[in-house]
């Protein structure tokens, strides 16, 4: 069936903030489906709250509403628009969950508005447990069985209706507590007993346990003609009782004979059929029992997923962009494929080659949380990699997490070594992120791959191989000569995924010597093409990775090229918003008339969709695998072509990294070396007293009694922090000896915070700095060209004051409250700073301003978090801006072609950034703010007032401002002066107020009424208790200012609480009163939804 | 374990590296004509379909026998290959169903292989010059060198011989009886006829009055090895069914019920081999994932006598054809499967209405 003729406009939702679960897959799966509507000459309606996506670029839609995802908001789109279909499976759950909302409340029926891709019943036959569970058993298919149960007996109960093993699982509690699994009648009450004391809401699931079981994915699609095709089979290294999002895994699936596969691919339709998805991909997972082949269903996903996009990118088929297309009525035969350009996409893609992908966690950053994996997903972002066999990818798949390991083989230095054997197997057999490692130790230790399989419930194929690694680790360590290996043994070991950094440790010599040792005998870099058809047919797509073998597929050209070098791996501190400048870097080189080759090993980004850059390396971004892409773009080079440079300046540290190994005549824009000059604390202040500008006093400490001695110089409190690394990793705010003693030790010691990352070292200070308490923090983003002149792209005023995490910070653009003045300073001090270290491209700055008065806190010659907000905010796309003046066009000529204004925008509306936490996710983590980020991902409001846009940011990551109800106020002493202005305020506006004893009494003092006295959390029934008050609903808004450590745990139980009973909490009274103006303006002005279209006409 | 050095050497004289593993043969060497197959896994379906006759078969998934070998996945009571190339050879097999490893199985059916080859390289070259005859083996060098410009491909040649049944044997037990002509029969294809017919498996060799004499419902055609149009007396023996009696063909089986409605075939570039060709059924423009393991297909202008039912989406190859006078149908793929989807395996339903309703019925 062809194109349908009766839908003019489609409404696409987003994914929403990055958040834990839901990354930036849904970007990548949103742009392509956005893109093909479009091709396809429909009106695209987008809604989405992230701004750092691609898919909110104004250019990608045709009306672009950067407004809160939430079931009112859309209605009001709805009603503007009137789109005639919705298309609801390429925005993960988000979007599914708020269309079954719109369809519940009869919103679409009303707004004649048709639900396209997935119709809502099979939308809750796969959502709905119950429903779900009946649909498999209608078709003859197993589940696990399960139950909830509220008590031991309830448990008991249904456990014997099950039969052993059972497993308890509590509600709403991560990390294992209170999981166990019980294979009798005593073992469960025990278990449930503890499970049901766990959960926060008294609830366990009592379900036949599959652990151990083998996990399987298949994605799956199928057209409105019932043609049902596999895009990809994935397996997982983990076996069942671990999240898929959790796991290793690996495509295709290795371990199952074709006649069990065949089975599994039956059921996977018989699903996809019975719950109804008419067209477009699914996800099917399935768990296999590892003795007797026996298969249950465990769940299915009717839209695009996580799994979907790395399904993508192993296998080159784009299922989002296809599943777009069958939306709309075509059929699989209908398409072509992407590739080949010559077969249709009614086929299912073979692979030749191995796919790994594992995921990466930020456990570290969040003090409190147990770095055990579950069945709920913990991790932040994720790597791909591609080899011609497992070993390979395995080995590729680890350099790739950027953890400072070369591969899979780490030696004998690991930091297992020490672990006594018990203790070693139990880190092998509990997972988590450092489980594979502890799965290295055991094997160099010498245990039998059988024995290792049997203890993990690993399967024995992959253990296997593990095993030959590491036997082959064994040869290199004891006393290979290299120089009398042959050609076949180089080949051999780089088969393997040996890097030669691996083999240069192994052997205690250089990198370049084994580099030189291995070229002489001719054994070099490969690359091999990713291309749907395992090369049966020709592929027009140059999608590549590298490997060891007889030839190489990289064509020539004779067109001048140049590298964009991505950002890895999701974490926190580098995100989406750096993937979003790379893609623009590729698209304003490629309009520019160069051909891009981009190199990441993110399988969850735009950057690694192989339509964004000419060609596409899937690679570890690793000094090694980066200059052997390096060589053969050079090598491909005919005609006079050029590889012109390389981008490292918009991915955030990890290109910056790797520019130390480029030759820097490849870097474009600024030079390396003034990057580290921005970076070493000692040559920075320098430059600022030259300068003349302002920074807070400090210095840099190698130990605890240099740290005393400059807090004593500067004054508590301090602002400590480890110089090189990302997101403010292990910064903190101290206001005493005793906890500069605490951080210090942490700080110094082997087994710190920092152990992984590198000691401190006299190359690596730490930092000691006065912290400027109430300042306000600003964020300028600026470009500089090679004449000097200078584009102030967007000053952004933070919400929270200095000190909490820029990137976990609200911010306004325009700046709210800043004097002319006081920007005009920042103007000039920015222009100074980018002059001297002779900056050519993106600049950030961050300032904090106290009493009229500018302090400089750092400069990043580089691509900032905030630079796709700021694009957003005033209509300049600054990375691409950026890249002209990289390639050495002028501001003026760019300000001449009009893709420039001439001064720095201000535009009419207010835009807020607010970032998104991953708190709910890891309930033992205090959700105070402070130096160290943590937010996943970030959210824009855009309104006509600071309120407004406030509010809006407020909803789109999370929480509703109320309108009415009971304030609970809980302030540091050094807070309460503001603090009894912010109670004024919300009493005005009609809220009841609670208040500690403490701040009652000082409200009380200043007339302000208290209607509700709390006790502290722990005074038992005696008074009103916080936490139950927030848990009973009595709360609609908490203001809880930490003061120092003492209070802490009164404060954390009270967050915790807000966190899980999803109750609005500021941990600042400047988020306070940003949420007092959000209130008083939503009342008084109400909500309008606008198009960026329409804001930056 | 150590593995002998090998080459493989194609008959234009292209060189490829590996070391010999399976059987090691004592001549040094193995000769045929390569192909590659695509499928993802089956590779003991794939070794032991005895169609293979004559080829040396490249597995373009770099990981095989992973899962290890059963007597389930037989095709054959041996393989006929002359030989396997693979990247990475599993000398572990992981499976509850797992009897054995596969290179256990080729050093007993004497299969030689040769693993660690750049086999997409391989892939490429036979896709760029059709599939080519050769040799490898962990002899002298120049030794397969030499046997590789020996080495010939299957045009021509009656490889159905060597690969038939010498005695009928029955399979079954249904009320209908089918007679099946063995020119290379896969156990699994066995497996789905006896599971709905009493089925005779008889010789290729079989006259059309000996077949008649069975007093068959209908009649069965197989897959088999090597080229269609070596097998003139067995177009001729279908020339005596033809009308008598309904029939359903399958791969060769097609070829030659092609043949005896006056087609004719001919050699593809390097053939379909794997398990995700798309085929779509002309009538019910449905389309249907395909296992294939042909090398030669019916010429399109040649059909005077049938239908063209089913194409292959990727290149417009006749995939199906049916005579409705003649009561009989045929498909190029394998709708058996193993290894392969299960998409097709309606087309034994169908003979099985035709041979009740004496009507072939094509929706």
């Amino acid at each position: 069936m062809p194109r349908r003729d009766d839908l003019k406009s489609i409404m696409v939702i987003g994914s929403g903030p990055i958040v834990i679960g839901q990354a930036c897959e849904f970007d990548y799966s949103g742009t392509q489906a956005c893109q093909v509507l479009r091709d396809e000459g429909y009106r695209v309606v987008l809604v989405n709250s992230n701004p750092a996506t691609i898919m909110t670029d104004p250019t990608t839609a045709d009306a672009t509403y950067v407004e809160p995802l939430d079931a009112d908001v859309l209605i009001d789109i709805i009603e503007r628009e009137r789109p005639d279909a919705l298309l609801p499976t390429l925005g993960g759950q988000t979007a599914l969950n708020l269309t079954m909302d719109l369809v519940r409340r009869g919103e679409l029926e009303r707004l004649g508005v048709e639900v396209i891709g997935a119709r809502p019943d099979a939308i809750s036959t796969a959502e709905d447990r119950e429903l779900f569970k009946e649909a498999m058993s209608e078709i003859g298919l197993a589940v696990p069985e399960s139950g909830f149960a509220r008590s031991v007996e309830d448990a008991l109960g249904i456990a014997t209706t099950i039969g052993w093993p059972i497993i308890i699982r509590p509600s709403f509690i991560l990390g294992g507590a209170g999981t166990g699994i019980a294979t009798s009648d005593e073992e469960l009450l025990r278990l449930a007993a503890e499970g049901l004391s766990a959960s926060p809401i008294g609830e366990i699931l009592v379900e036949k346990s599959v652990a151990g079981w083998k996990e399987y994915e298949l994605e799956v699609m199928r057209d409105s003609a019932d043609n049902c095709v596999v895009i990809c089979s994935i397996e997982n290294f983990d076996p069942m009782g671990v999240h898929t999002g959790d796991s290793i895994t690996v495509a295709p699936q290795q371990t199952l004979s074709d006649v069990e596969y065949q089975e599994m691919r039956d059921d996977a339709f018989r699903v996809l059929r019975r719950v109804g998805v008419e067209t477009g991909g699914s996800n099917v997972q399935f768990a296999v029992n590892p003795d007797t082949g026996e298969r249950l269903v465990i769940e299915m996903n009717p839209r695009v997923s996580r799994s979907s996009a790395l399904a993508s990118k192993a296998t080159g088929f784009p299922i989002a962009k296809i599943a777009a297309r069958l939306a709309v009525g075509y059929t699989l035969n209908e398409i072509e494929n992407d590739i080949t350009k010559v077969t249709p996409a009614s086929f299912e893609p073979v692979i030749d080659y191995v796919v790994t992908k594992i995921p990466r966690w930020a456990f570290e950053k969040l003090p409190g949380s147990s770095p055990q994996l579950g069945t709920r997903m913990q991790s932040v972002g994720e790597v791909m990699a591609i080899g011609r066999n497992f070993a390979e990818s395995l080995q590729k798949a680890v350099r790739s997490l950027e953890q400072g390991r070369a591969g899979f083989a780490l030696g004998d230095d690991s930091e297992f070594a020490e672990l006594d054997t018990a203790t070693l197997w139990e880190r092998c057999v509990v997972p988590t992120p450092e489980r594979l490692f502890a799965l290295h130790e055991v094997l160099l230790r010498g245990a039998t791959f059988e024995e290792v399989a049997q203890r993990t419930g690993i399967d024995g194929w992959f253990i296997h191989q593990l095993a030959c690694i590491v036997e082959r680790e064994r040869e290199l360590t004891g006393g290979v000569v290299l120089g009398g290996l042959d050609a076949r043994a180089w080949r051999r070991y780089k088969q393997w995924g040996f890097s030669d950094s691996q083999i240069a440790q192994f052997t205690n010599t250089t990198i370049e010597e084994v580099s030189a040792l291995r070229r002489a005998k001719g054994v070099v870099t490969t690359f091999k093409t990713v291309d749907t058809c395992a090369a049966e047919f020709e592929a027009s797509t140059p999608y590549h990775y590298s490997t060891y073998e007889d030839t190489s597929e990289v064509e020539p050209s004779s067109r001048d090229r140049v590298i964009i070098l991505g950002s890895g791996p999701n974490r926190i501190g580098q995100g989406i918003e750096f993937d979003y400048c790379c893609v623009h870097a590729s698209m304003a080189l490629r309009d520019m008339g160069y051909e891009t080759v981009m190199i990441n090993c993110n399988p969850e980004t735009v950057s690694t969709d192989y339509s964004t850059s000419d060609r596409l390396y899937f690679e570890p971004l690793t000094p090694e695998d980066v200059a052997e892409v390096i060589a053969a773009e050079q090598a491909a080079c005919v005609g006079g072509a050029q590889l012109l440079g390389v981008i490292v300046a918009l991915g955030g540290q990890t290109p910056l990294k790797l520019s130390h190994s480029l030759d820097p005549s490849l870097v474009l824009g600024t030079p390396v070396s003034s990057i580290d000059v921005a970076e070493d604390r000692q040559r920075w202040s320098r430059i600022c007293n030259a300068l003349g500008l302002r920074q807070p006093p400090g210095d840099v400490a190698l130990s605890l009694d240099e740290a005393r001695s400059i807090a004593k110089r500067v004054g508590y409190p301090v602002l400590v922090r480890p110089s090189y690394v990302l997101g403010g990793r292990a910064m903190e705010i101290v206001y005493d000896d005793a906890s500069l003693e605490r951080v210090m030790k942490d700080l110094t010691s082997a087994h710190g915070s920092l152990a992984r990352e590198g000691a401190v070292s006299q190359s690596r200070p730490i930092l000691v700095d006065s912290f400027l308490e109430d300042a306000i923090e600003v964020d300028v983003d600026a470009v500089r060209d090679t004449l000097g002149d200078l584009f102030v792209a967007g000053v952004m005023e933070h919400v929270e004051e200095a000190g909490v995490h820029s990137g976990d910070s609200a911010c306004a653009l325009p700046p709210q409250t800043l004097s002319g003045d006081v920007l005009t300073t920042l103007h000039e001090h920015t222009k100074k700073i980018a002059d001297a270290l002779g900056v050519v491209g993106l600049i950030n700055v961050q300032y904090a301003v106290k009493n009229e008065e500018v302090f400089v806190l750092e400069a990043n010659p580089r691509a900032s978090r905030t630079v796709p907000f700021v694009a957003k905010a005033t209509g300049v796309p600054l990375a691409q801006v950026a890249v002209r003046v990289m390639m050495g066009h002028s501001l003026q000529s760019l300000r001449d072609q009009g893709v420039v204004p001439d001064s720095t925008p201000v535009p009419a509306f207010v835009s807020v950034k607010e970032a998104v936490l991953p708190f709910s996710r890891f309930p033992g983590v205090d959700t105070v703010l402070g130096p160290e980020m943590r937010s996943t991902g970030e959210v824009m409001g855009i309104g006509e007032s600071f309120g407004i846009a406030f509010a809006k940011s407020q909803l789109a990551a999370g929480t509703r401002l109320p309108d009415s109800g009971q304030v609970f106020l809980s302030l540091a002493d050094r807070d309460k002066v503001s603090g009894l202005e912010l109670a004024r305020e919300l009493a005005a506006l009609g809220f009841r107020l609670a208040a500690t004893v403490g701040t009652a009494g000082y409200l009380r003092s200043n007339d302000v009424k208290v209607d509700t006295l709390v006790g502290k959390v722990g005074l038992g029934d005696l008074a009103v208790n916080a936490v139950k008050m927030i848990a009973s609903g009595e709360v609609q808004l908490v203001v809880n200012t930490p003061s120092g450590s003492s209070a802490r745990s009164d404060g954390a139980a009270i967050r915790g609480a807000c966190v899980v009973h999803g109750v609005s909490c500021v941990t600042t009274l400047s988020a306070g009163f940003a949420a007092a103006k959000g209130i008083a303006d939503t009342r008084a002005k109400g909500w309008r939804v606008h198009t960026l279209q329409e804001l930056h006409a | 374990m150590s593995r002998p050095n090998a080459q493989l050497v194609l008959s234009d004289g292209t060189t490829f590296e590996g070391y010999a593993a399976g059987h090691l043969p004592d001549s040094g060497f193995t000769s045929g004509e390569f192909v590659f197959n695509t499928a993802l896994s089956g590779y003991q379906e794939v070794i032991t379909d005895p169609s293979y006759a004559g080829q040396i078969i490249s597995f373009t998934y770099p990981h095989v026998g992973n899962y290890g070998v059963t007597p389930l996945d037989d095709e054959a009571s041996r393989p006929f290959c002359e030989g396997v190339v693979v990247r990475e050879l599993s000398d572990v097999p992981s499976s509850w169903r797992s009897r054995g490893s596969l290179e256990g199985l080729l050093r007993h059916h004497g299969v030689p292989a040769i693993v660690g080859v750049d086999t997409r390289r391989l892939t490429r070259h036979l896709r760029a010059n059709g599939a080519l005859p050769g040799a490898f083996g962990h002899g002298d060098p120049d030794l397969i060198a030499r046997e590789a410009q020996r080495a010939k491909g299957t045009d021509g040649t009656d490889f159905v011989t060597n690969v038939t049944t010498s005695e009928p044997y029955e399979k079954g037990d249904g009320d209908l009886h089918v007679v099946a002509l063995d020119y290379g029969i896969k156990t699994t294809m066995v497996h789905e006829l006896s599971r709905r017919f009493r089925v005779t498996v008889v010789p290729a060799t079989m006259s059309a009055g000996a077949v008649h004499e069975l007093h068959p419902d209908g009649v069965f055609l197989s897959n088999g090895p090597g080229d269609p149009a070596a097998l003139g007396a067995q177009v001729a023996v279908l020339d005596g069914l033809l009308g008598t009696v309904p029939i359903f063909g399958i791969c060769l089986g097609h070829q030659l019920l092609a043949g005896a409605l006056g087609g004719t075939t001919f050699k593809l570039p390097f053939g379909h081999h794997g398990s995700n060709h798309p085929v779509q059924d002309l009538v019910t423009g449905k389309i249907e994932i395909t296992a294939q393991n042909h090398n030669y297909a019916v010429n399109p202008g040649s059909l005077t006598r049938a239908v063209v039912s089913h194409v292959n989406l990727n290149d417009g190859v006749i995939e199906g054809i049916h005579a409705a006078k003649e009561r009989c149908f045929s498909v190029q793929y394998h709708p058996e499967a193993g290894p392969g989807p299960h998409d097709a395996r309606y087309l034994f339903e169908r003979f099985d209405a035709l041979l009740r309703t004496n009507t072939l019925n094509v929706h």
